[in-house]
């Protein structure tokens, strides 16, 4: 049986990986795909440890973590259209000015 | 234990291709595969609610969504001069510092990890039924859970007005 210490590996791998997306990529629909990633290796460590410790809160604490993402993921899609919409590019680094 | 080996292996594999690729589309799908993994994971720590959500509303819901959008911006290319011939450590300035970064993160976890002395295997425990989480859900949690369905109409909300056609030309 892997120990609670495998499962938090596992955990801070994908969480690592999901950083470097978010740093290394240049298109923000990546960006938003590693932050999910992030989202995910917490959501595991959630369960790993209410998995240690017999309760029930650790995969609440999931449901509502995936609510806000569900949401987050919405919202920052609408911004990724409409700024789309404006540059014709999904590089971050166009979008410098504040207002247009 | 075979297992855990077979879906972390899948999990960090598909993660590692989603930044890996250059067309967002197999990144999306490569990330629905990472998602099954993880949903595998979640039923070896006996949390069967968990893994059917996991599947249910990330890889089902979410990722469609991305898989909408990304088909509906058309823009397979990522758009930059510095193509994915050139490797990370060698872009400039800010893109090799969050290189660095994130590489220092992982050395720092996984020491921080193996510091610690190993713990032992789970305790076998009651299995955490669906009834359960429900039951806690409407009565523990009830107004975080109540929170959290004021929380989709302001995101249903705001997706909407952010991406809607400026068609009167008014002021955005």
């Amino acid at each position: 049986m892997p120990s609670l210490n495998d499962y938090l590996l596992l955990s801070a791998i994908l969480f690592s990986i999901g950083t470097a997306g978010v740093f290394v990529r240049s298109n923000l629909i990546t960006i938003l795909l590693s932050i999910e990633i992030m989202l995910n290796a917490v959501n595991l460590s959630f369960v790993a440890f209410g998995r240690a410790l017999g309760s029930a809160d650790g995969q609440i604490i999931v449901f509502f973590v995936m609510t806000v993402a569900a949401a987050e993921a919405a919202v920052g899609l609408a911004i990724v259209i409409a700024l789309f919409r404006h540059r014709e590019s999904l590089n971050p680094d166009t979008f410098t000015a504040l207002k247009w | 234990m075979t297992l855990f080996y077979l879906f972390g292996a899948v999990a960090v594999i598909a993660s590692l291709l989603v930044i890996a690729q250059r067309n967002p589309i197999y990144s999306v799908l490569l990330l629905i595969a990472s998602f099954g993994a993880l949903s595998g994971l979640y039923v070896l720590l006996d949390a069967p609610f968990v893994a059917v959500i996991q599947i249910i509303v990330y890889a089902g819901a979410i990722m469609v969504l991305f898989l909408f959008v990304v088909m509906l911006l058309n823009a397979p290319q990522e758009d930059t001069e510095l193509d994915m011939r050139v490797h990370p450590m060698l872009r400039p300035g800010a893109m090799r510092f969050g290189t660095v970064l994130a590489v220092g993160l992982v050395a720092e976890l996984i020491w921080a990890l193996t510091a610690t002395t190993g713990s032992a295997s789970f305790q076998p425990g009651p299995l955490i039924s669906v009834a359960t989480i429900g039951r806690r859900l409407f009565t523990d949690y009830a107004f975080p859970f109540e929170v959290t369905s004021v929380l989709i109409l302001v995101a249903m909300v705001g997706a909407v007005v952010m991406a809607r056609h400026d068609a009167a030309g008014g002021k955005r």
